[in-house]
Order: C-alpha cells, then sequence, then structure tokens
C-alpha cells in the first residue's frame, strides 16, 4: 500500500514538470537534451530565380524565395540554427554580370546567413570585386587557409568563427581551393594559399582544447572526392587525415548526394561529409541532438542518414 | 492528497537541473530538402529581387535561335555536343576577324570542359542561354605555337581525359590513352610549322593547368568576348545542330 502511494506520486510529479515544461520551455529543453541546426547551401551560383518549368534538368526546382520560408520555417521550429554556405556565391546568372554580387549577399542577409566561406568564382570579378560587395553582406566570412594579409580582404575574413546555442559552443573554420592554375593570378592578387590539412590540424586544436567548443564544423571548398585523382586534398580525404571535426560541409563539386557520408578520421571516429548539389536546388539539414551527461544512457553517438 | 512529497521532489529535480551540467552529442540525424515549388514564396524577398529581375530580363528574353534537344556537357566521352558547338562557334565567329587583321587564319580551338557551365535546353535559344553555358567575362585570344607545343596541347588533352571542347583538331587515343593520332586541318602536325590556336584569356593564364600557351610567338588579343561570339552565332543560325563526332576519340 505504501508502495502504490509513492507510485502515483511519482507520476503526478512526472506529469507536472511536463505541463510545466510548456511555460519554461528553456528551462525545460535545456534540462535533458538540446538540439542544434545546421543548414547549409553551396555553389548557388547567384541561382537566385527558381528554374523555369522549359529547363531541361531542374525544371521549377531551387529560388531564394522558397528557400526563405523553408528555412523560416525550420527556425519556427529550432531557434537553435545555424546557416550557412560553402562558397561559390558569386558567377552563374545576369544577377551576377549586372550587379556584382550585391543581390546575392542582400538575399543572403535578408534570409540570415550566419556564415559563409569563399569559393574559387567569389573572385570572379577580382578580389576588388568581392571586397566592394562586403557592405551588402551582414553575415561573416570564413577561411582558415587563405591568407588575405596582403589584400583588400585583410580583416574582412576570419580563420574560424564559435557560436553559442543554448550554452553550446560550435565552431566553425573555412577551407578554400588552391586558386593556382583555377583562377587568374589578377583576380586573387596576393592571397597566399596554405595546406589545408595542416590548417585544419591547427584549427581543431583551436576550436576543441582553447575554445572548449562542443560542435566543431568545416566549411569546405575543397570539393568533395577526385575519382581521376584521389590523392588531390578533397573532403573525404581531409575527413580521413584529421579529427576531431564533426561535420565537413563541402563545396565546389557540385555533387549531389543521395545522402550525407560518414566517413572515419584518424582516430577512426566518424565524421560526417556532406554537399547538396549547387545552384539552391537543395538545402542541407543536420541536426545535433545532446544530451546531458547526468541522464544519457548510451556512450556514443547515433548517426541517422 | 497531501502535496507536500510531491514540491519536495519538485523542488529536487529542478535544483539538479540548474546546476552546471555536462553535455555530450548523443544522436546525428542528417537530411536534404529539396527546393520545389511545393514550398510557398516568401513575398518579402520576391519584392526585393522584382526590380532587379525585370532589368535584367529586359535583355534575356530575346529569341536567338533553337535547340531541337537538350544539350549537356556530360553527355559524350572524349567530345560532347555541346563543347563541339562552343569550339565550332568560336572558330567560325574569330576566324574572320582575325584574318582580316592578321592574315592568317585560326587553325584550331581549344576550350576547357569546365568551362561549359550549363546545359543547351530544349527550345529556344535566348541571351539567358548565353549567359548561361557562358557567364564567365572571358574574351578569345588566338595563341601562334610551334608544333612542339601543340604536341604539349595533345599530351595535356590525352593526360586529362576529358572532353575539353575542340575544333580543327583531331586527337585519337589508344585504350591506355596514349596518343595514335594527332591532325591538324586533316595533316600530320609539323614540329617547326606555326599554328594559330584560339582560347579564352584564362586558359591562356594557364588556367586549368594549360601551362603550354606561355611559351608563344606571339598573342592576339580580339576583344571578343566567348560569350558575345555565342550570341553571334546563334543569331545566325535559324537551329542549332549540334553532334558527338570522332574528333576526339578513343579506340578501345
Amino acid at each position: 500500500m505504501k508502495r502504490r502511494d509513492f507510485i502515483q506520486q511519482a507520476t503526478a510529479a512526472t506529469a507536472l514538470i511536463t505541463v510545466g515544461g510548456y511555460g519554461l520551455q528553456s528551462f525545460a529543453t535545456t534540462a535533458n537534451t538540446k538540439k542544434i541546426t545546421i543548414l547549409h547551401t553551396n555553389d548557388v551560383h547567384s541561382h537566385i530565380d527558381a528554374f523555369g518549368p522549359e529547363d531541361g534538368r531542374n525544371a521549377n526546382k531551387g529560388g531564394v524565395a522558397r528557400r526563405a520560408t523553408l528555412i523560416e520555417n525550420i527556425r519556427k521550429e529550432n531557434p537553435n540554427t545555424l546557416l550557412l554556405d560553402a562558397g561559390d556565391i558569386f558567377q552563374g546568372t545576369p544577377y551576377f554580370n549586372y550587379y556584382g554580387g550585391e543581390l546575392e549577399f542582400k538575399l543572403m542577409s535578408r534570409l540570415k546567413y550566419d556564415l559563409a566561406t569563399i569559393g574559387n568564382h567569389d573572385f570572379d570579378n577580382g578580389i576588388d570585386g568581392l571586397y566592394a560587395q562586403l557592405p551588402h553582406a551582414n553575415f561573416g566570412f570564413v577561411s582558415a587557409n587563405y591568407d588575405f594579409k596582403n589584400t583588400v580582404m585583410d580583416t574582412h575574413v576570419k580563420p574560424y568563427q564559435v557560436f553559442k546555442k543554448e550554452g553550446l559552443k560550435i565552431g566553425v573554420f573555412g577551407l578554400g581551393i588552391q586558386l593556382d592554375g583555377l583562377v587568374d593570378k589578377s583576380m586573387y592578387k596576393e592571397t597566399d594559399y596554405l595546406d589545408p590539412i595542416e590548417t585544419a590540424q591547427e584549427m581543431t586544436r583551436i576550436l576543441k582544447k582553447d575554445e572548449q567548443c562542443d560542435l566543431i564544423i568545416c566549411l569546405s571548398h575543397l570539393g568533395y572526392n577526385y575519382k581521376k585523382n584521389p590523392d588531390k586534398i578533397s573532403d573525404l580525404n581531409l575527413a580521413k587525415n584529421t579529427k576531431d571535426i564533426d561535420l565537413i560541409i563541402g563545396g565546389h563539386t557540385h555533387t549531389f548526394l543521395p545522402k550525407p557520408t560518414v566517413a572515419q578520421n584518424i582516430d577512426g571516429k566518424n565524421v560526417l561529409v556532406n554537399q547538396v548539389g549547387c545552384y539552391g536546388i537543395n538545402l542541407g539539414k543536420i541536426d545535433f541532438y545532446f544530451e546531458s551527461d547526468n541522464t544519457k544512457k548510451a556512450e556514443g553517438t547515433s548517426i541517422i542518414v | 492528497m497531501n502535496l507536500r512529497p510531491l514540491l519536495f521532489l519538485l523542488a529536487i529535480m529542478s535544483l539538479a537541473s540548474c546546476k552546471q551540467e555536462t553535455f555530450s552529442l548523443t544522436k546525428i540525424e542528417g537530411k536534404q530538402i529539396p527546393i520545389t515549388d511545393s514550398i510557398a514564396i516568401d513575398k518579402g524577398i520576391d519584392s526585393i529581387i522584382k526590380p532587379f529581375r525585370e532589368s535584367v530580363n529586359k535583355d534575356m528574353n530575346a529569341i536567338l535561335s533553337y535547340a531541337p534537344e537538350t544539350y549537356s556537357k556530360n553527355d559524350g566521352d572524349l567530345n560532347t555536343a555541346i563543347g563541339n558547338l562552343m569550339a565550332d562557334a568560336v572558330l567560325t565567329q574569330s576566324d574572320p576577324i582575325f584574318n582580316k587583321r592578321t592574315g592568317h587564319n585560326i587553325d584550331m580551338v581549344l576550350l576547357n570542359h569546365g568551362g561549359i557551365r550549363s546545359i543547351i535546353s530544349k527550345g529556344n535559344v535566348t541571351t539567358r542561354t548565353a549567359f548561361q553555358i557562358m557567364p564567365f567575362e572571358n574574351s578569345i585570344v588566338v595563341v601562334a605555337l610551334k608544333g612542339q607545343q601543340i604536341d604539349s596541347l595533345t599530351d595535356y588533352l590525352s593526360k586529362s581525359k576529358r572532353p575539353h571542347p575542340i575544333s580543327g583538331l583531331q586527337l585519337t587515343l589508344d585504350k591506355n590513352y596514349a596518343i595514335t593520332e594527332a591532325l591538324l586541318n586533316n595533316e600530320p602536325i609539323q614540329k617547326d610549322k606555326t599554328y594559330y590556336v584560339a582560347t579564352n584569356d584564362y586558359l591562356y593564364n594557364g588556367g586549368d593547368r594549360m601551362r603550354f600557351f606561355k611559351t608563344n610567338d606571339s598573342l592576339y588579343v580580339l576583344d571578343y568576348k566567348i560569350r558575345n561570339a555565342m550570341i553571334d552565332y546563334f543569331k545566325s543560325v535559324d537551329t542549332i545542330k549540334p553532334v558527338i563526332d570522332n574528333r576526339f576519340i578513343q579506340t578501345k
């Protein structure tokens, strides 16, 4: 009889806490679990309007005004969301030829992008052309392996940025592709290219040890993988040769993946590698769930893709 | 009902959750969401785009030609219909200009596969089509190369194994990608002869690692954008008829 009383009272307490959760949502959600949503695009290439119905491949797909609605809905569902772009924002439609990237940056600012890295085509109007559009961007740029110190972009691009969401620290660093042979030197001028793997190792050390990040994301424009040139640095090679990166968001190769790739890092731990094709046809969405160490049941991280 | 034990339990639980806790990553869920016409447009965003769109569309919607099929740079092994069209158009459009200025003729054209930035969709070919396939501002240059440099060029093509658009050159590889035949104007390449190769300023400056252009006799800058050559070519033909042919092939 005594025992039954206790069970009844305990059940009542649980019910009450659940109900109370609605009024004190932030308190309730931080009690045991936290969810961080990462949204991402890459190689949008000035595709502001959706493809028309007559397009031979992507009919009726894409469009910034639709992406805006989708992102807004996801943000309502989870305010702890970051929106990232992996470069090649510029070049591909007459909007860029006519306005030089002004509209691209204005719209990304309106969509509340948090951060972007720099792709090779973002130099297409020269480094001065990129610099000229910066006043239209309300979001930051990261690139850890482009050294801009002898260019106009100096101080406008950080190696990494740390975001705080619900008490969790999310570190995002950027990596760019080798420009020599890909972009005319007169365009990128004195931009120095540093080794991506060495740079990534330094970044992860800083983000893990010094910044104490809970989540480390690499925003890369290196390319997913080069089948005919397998040793060329790519996202898959980066994953294999580094540690402590949780997610590599890629670009450059316009790779459409059936689902995000689960790769293994140098320590044998899982790294998620994703890329969502090009032209704003898709939005990548990666949800990270964190559990309190007091209540969490199992060791390790399950990945559902 | 006695609420005292219940309140006590609540107090304990709130104390527990308010103290500094550590969190670990336990689950990751990843997916891709297609942006389709089932998603409503954000009207505020669309109103920002509208004036830009109207201004651009005025120029872009001019109909220049007609495409009987959809052409993609991925259709074809070592040469593609769309790449052949672009290289041939550059030859057709720039040779008269080059001849008028120099008295010489262009022997061949080399562009890069990566420079074909879009498909040509079946239907009307418009100014927009030209901006889609060639959004870059690159211009045509003609480079005078000796036969030896042409050998470096064909060597590059055989090693890259990609359908870089060519015109005027006929290249045959064996199953190991070794060159078995290289003809210019249907004749074997002569080591000491000077050939006139049209390309764009990006490739001339070493783009796509085409380093062979820099050891040249002369450079002629035509001040003619690739895109404008395409627009002029489209205007000159009622219907485009690009095909995959045998200009760059591999015998198995």
